[in-house]
């Protein structure tokens, strides 16, 4: 290692540029920190040697520099930036808008967005968030900063805790704010002490040379704020374990018991009721707004639920033996916690089929008496069903959420929302059979201008089943079979968290906050003093708020004839 | 209820023309030859203006006070309200800053902006409506004022950073900075074009139905502005009134696409004519007009403000747009972080100003740099504002 001495004396490490112990910039070291061609001193590290200014020869040395520039910490958060506004310019896979046409990714984007939709579907920009890309790009800038921070980090320590009062004259009239008097009176220069004093400078003297210094702990600010931020991207590494995060879904109906998927078992839930309560279209200060709207507005929902645990001291085959945990109302803003887990009130559906009863009448006597009545329950239908009369209906297809697009009839989902039959009916004795497609209740209900979402159907099942759809699909058929009654229930979608991260994250967050308060609600500021024959040099520095150390100068200097410091800041432009 | 709603519109509309008046106080202060901050005559003008600027802050505190009171829960909850407030904080960091430095040119800048800001809330459906159950929560407030407090000292760095361009930059010819700089006066022009050619039809009461399709399902949409931009392949339904002049495109989506590209239109149109009149007046642009007024500021210090707001304002928009958003997140949806759009340009503005304070470290970003950047940061706080709100749409359900 190449020390440099110094005149005064003192041995800096290699890279030094401001001689640690007086200040004096040393030769042939001015270009690490730009002070070449400069008037000013640059003071952000006090000149001090850093890892990344010094060495330049290992790959280990190359890759240390590169990722402790700013420069380089800069274009990465600029990077993620400019992606992430990509981002949000169609909305990612998530966000599909539930009425899309489709919401399978490949169709969605192209007939949403045309063939820039493709573009983007292609690309893989309908998750960029969760991009291997995305997430290297993050990985890069916690890199950056851990590097960065501790480049800097040790040897600004050092720097600020040598400090010495004594600074060499060029490194005062180097700084940004300095004055020479010709001739100050001792009793000058000890107001001006005492006045610092006073406005909460530390003091420290030395042979006359004077260094006043308040809000050094300020500098840190960054450094605790990049901890913070390295905290936060460990806990989100933290979360993508199963261990710390586990994310379930669940749909009850009204009165239903349900093992809590993600609790291996151990926890249920009973669903005693839903509740959806709407604005009173009549209240006095929304009135306007809900006339407006022209929709109706929850104002609540709410799931009344009880957690159960089977209990430990089962009788292995025994029934399960369960015990009450906990009872609350699930509402938004108000989840149900137990044990660790959290249980979020994420959707609901009004209008799920329960149960469904058809009936069956010639086509030529469609007035009479029916034949044969039969009733499906829709969660579990079965396969074929024997009726009276000796007639026999076979489930041929069943859509428990039907829609039709292009290509036929399908099913948007496996809850019977919107069940839809193709039956085979065998009348007595016949082994032919005649095919009849019955449902799509939901779609007449919106006929009838029913907003399905909004209103419950549970009280029109018997109504609406008269406006079904019923196709005889050959035009041949004998009888109909058409639907009688309905009966509907309400279910409740619920979310099942379970989130140890979050303290980490809480942490991360609150030292970032620290941080960044720290360092920008307080500034380090430097005053030096040096006596010359008859009178004194002045010069200050502070990282930050050159108006604030202006003033309290102004204040110090009041009724001395030391002169004020002159501004030398030189704007490169 | 109904007297306490119309008392506080009362006081918004009062806080309105207090702040306007004390605008003009603030302009008279930069009429001296001599100094912005100084005595005399120009010391009491700027007495008066920063009296008004406050007396009309307490009067839109009380607007606030009561319409919480009346509705119930705090106004920030559809776009009207929450624009207004943001007006608000911008005013309220206004004289926070004014105390620390005393520039009075802050005032003749920043409070116009401010008034921009509550007209345009304005032109939307002011009614008090009901709070979705994802919205009641006390994590709303708290969220929404301190991001919008944030936003509000962040514009101030956008204020000082205009007044160092306009003063700064040459005009004695056009050129690439002064055309930019002019880009972005004439932006604040074309939302007064907004303003004034909604008022104008509101108050002839217009209004005109259109029938469209968007997907399977069939709408109607209600215009105030004569339909230059129809909706995409939409019918007409009222009678009497002008047929629209074209449509809008297929691409544009979203729930009520038509309407709004309309209102677009006409404010590029309105704001347009009106920045030509501008022109027309002064016979020189804008910038090179308000060039000449600014004689008495100092650069440096405008420099210093504009980065003392970002170092001001940063702390406290990272504590409510991302940290008190991230805790009403996880309390209404069990999810501290979604990546909707809302939530993404609130993190593109932090690492916005993250990537200013960095750059801020190194020689060579001061000045124009940092002036420029500071209206850059602006553009994306308005972006976030308004363009999500109304384009990109996502969970935050201002609409
Ligand atoms: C999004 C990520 C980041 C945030 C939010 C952030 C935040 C901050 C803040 C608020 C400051 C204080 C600035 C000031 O005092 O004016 C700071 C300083 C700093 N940051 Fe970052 N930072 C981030 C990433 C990085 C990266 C990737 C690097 C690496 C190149 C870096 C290097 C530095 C350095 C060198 C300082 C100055 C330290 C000093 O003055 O002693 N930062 N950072």
């Amino acid at each position: 290692m190449k020390n440099i001495k110094c005149d005064c004396g003192h041995v800096n490490p290699e890279g030094t540029v401001l001689c640690e112990s007086c200040g004096k910039p040393i030769e042939g070291n001015q270009h690490i920190d730009g002070n070449d061609n400069k008037r000013l001193l640059n003071m952000r590290y006090d000149g001090t040697a850093r890892r990344s200014q010094t060495y330049n020869k290992s790959i280990v040395d190359k890759i240390w520099s590169f990722f402790s520039s700013v420069k380089v910490g800069v274009w990465l958060i600029v990077i993620a930036l400019v992606a992430s506004a990509v981002g949000t310019i169609f909305p990612q896979e998530q966000y599909i808008p539930i009425d899309a046409v489709s919401r399978d990714p490949a169709v969605y984007y192209q007939d949403a967005y045309g063939i820039l939709g493709q573009i983007y579907y292609q690309l893989g920009f309908h998750n960029l968030f969760s991009s291997w890309w995305f997430l290297i790009l993050i990985a890069l800038i916690g890199v950056s900063l851990v590097i960065c921070s501790l480049d800097r980090f040790v040897p600004l320590y050092k720097a600020l805790k040598k400090q010495k009062p004594q600074r060499h004259h060029s490194f005062l009239s180097r700084q940004r704010l300095f004055s020479e008097t010709e001739e100050v009176t001792e009793e000058e220069k000890q107001k001006v002490i005492n006045s610092l004093k006073a406005q909460r400078y530390k003091i420290n003297e030395e042979n006359g040379h004077v260094l006043a210094e308040k809000g050094r702990f300020s500098r840190w600010g960054p450094y605790v704020n990049h901890i913070g931020l390295i905290i936060i991207l460990l806990a989100a590494l933290l979360r993508s374990t199963p261990l710390f995060y586990t994310n379930e879904y669940l749909w009850v109906r009204e009165g239903e018991q349900k093992v809590i998927p993600g609790t291996k078992s151990e926890y249920f839930i009973e669903n005693k009721g839903f509740i959806l309560d709407l604005y009173d279209e009549n209240d006095d200060r929304f009135k306007a707004a809900l006339e407006k709207q022209g929709t109706m507005v929850p104002s609540n929902f709410q799931t009344n639920a009880i957690v159960y645990k089977q209990s430990e001291d089962v009788v292995t085959g025994a029934e399960a033996q369960l015990e009450k945990v906990t009872e609350d109302e699930i509402r938004m803003n108000h989840p149900l916690e137990f044990e660790g887990y959290k249980i979020y009130q994420s959707g609901y559906q009004l209008n799920e089929v329960n149960q469904m009863t058809f009936t069956i009448q010639e086509i030529e006597n469609e007035d009479g008496e029916p034949l044969a009545e039969f009733t499906i329950d829709v969660t579990d239908p079965k396969a074929e069903y024997e009726l009276d009369n000796g007639f026999k209906v076979e489930i041929n297809e069943f859509f428990p959420d039907f829609y039709l697009d292009s290509t036929g009839p399908k099913t948007e989902t496996q809850f019977p929302r919107n069940p839809t039959f193709i039956f085979k009916l065998y009348p007595p004795n016949s082994d032919e059979s005649e095919t009849s497609f019955v449902g799509d209740v939901i779609s007449a209900a919106e006929a009838l201008g029913i907003n399905t979402e909004a209103v419950e159907l549970n009280p029109m099942g018997e109504v609406l089943g008269q406006f079904a759809t019923n196709l005889d699909a050959t035009g041949e058929n004998e009888y109909k079979i058409s639907i009688q009654d309905m009966d509907f229930h309400r279910v409740s979608g619920l979310s099942i968290r379970k989130d140890h991260s979050l303290p980490f994250f809480g942490v991360g967050a609150l030292i970032f906050m620290i941080g960044v308060v720290q360092g920008m609600y307080w500034q380090h500021r430097r005053v030096w003093i040096r006596p010359t024959e008859k009178g004194l040099m002045l010069a200050a520095h502070t990282n930050k708020n050159w108006f604030g150390i202006k003033k309290e100068i102004e204040n110090s200097i009041e009724n001395t004839n030391i002169k004020m410091v002159d501004d030398q800041q030189e704007l490169d432009e | 209820m109904g007297n306490l709603i119309s008392f506080s519109s009362t006081m918004l509309y009062t806080a309105f023309i207090l702040y306007l008046i004390a605008t003009f106080f603030f302009g008279f202060t930069i009429r001296d030859k001599h100094t912005s901050t100084s005595k005399g005559s120009k010391g009491v003008a700027a007495k008066i203006g920063i009296s008004l600027t406050i007396a009309g802050f307490i009067a839109q505190l009380t607007y606030f006070i009561t319409r919480w009171i009346a509705s119930g829960h705090a106004p920030v909850s559809n776009l009207f309200e929450f624009m207004t407030f943001f007006g608000m904080t911008i005013v309220l960091a206004f004289i926070f800053i004014y105390f620390i430095y005393k520039l009075t040119v802050l005032g003749l800048f920043a409070l116009p902006v401010a008034l921009i800001i509550i007209a345009y809330a304005s032109m939307f459906p002011t009614e008090v409506s009901p709070l979705v159950p994802s919205l009641q929560s006390h994590w709303l407030y708290i969220h929404v004022t301190t991001v919008s407090l944030g936003q509000g000292i962040l514009a101030i760095s956008f204020v000082t950073g205009v007044i160092y361009l306009i003063k700064h930059i040459d005009q004695s010819q056009l050129n690439w900075r002064n055309f930019s700089l002019e880009a972005v006066l004439y932006s604040l022009v074309l939302f007064i074009g907004f303003v004034v050619i909604t008022t104008t039809f509101n108050t002839m009461d217009y209004s005109a139905s259109f029938e469209y399709k968007n997907g399977s399902k069939t709408y109607t949409t209600e215009y105030n502005l004569p339909a230059l931009a129809g909706p995409n392949e939409g019918i007409l339904l009222t009678e009497g009134v002008m047929e629209p002049w074209f449509e809008t495109p297929a691409w544009m989506h979203g729930a009520d696409a038509g309407k709004k590209f309309n209102t677009l239109v006409w404010s590029f149109i309105t704001g347009t004519i009106i920045y030509g009149l501008v022109l027309l007046i002064l016979r020189k642009r804008i910038g090179a007009a308000i060039q000449p007024l600014l004689k008495n500021v100092k650069l440096d210090l405008l420099d210093e403000i504009t980065y003392r707001a970002v170092a001001i304002g940063f702390p406290v928009f990272t504590l409510g747009g991302l940290i008190f958003a991230a805790i009403w997140a996880q309390e209404a949806w069990g999810r501290f972080w979604g990546w909707d759009p809302k939530e993404v340009w609130a993190l593109i503005t932090w690492f916005f100003y993250a990537a200013f304070l960095h750059l801020r470290l190194s020689r060579g970003w001061h000045g124009e740099k940092s002036a420029w950047l500071a209206v850059g940061g602006f553009a994306i706080i308005m972006f976030n504002l308004i363009a999500v709100n109304l384009i990109l749409a996502g969970l935050h359900s201002y609409a």
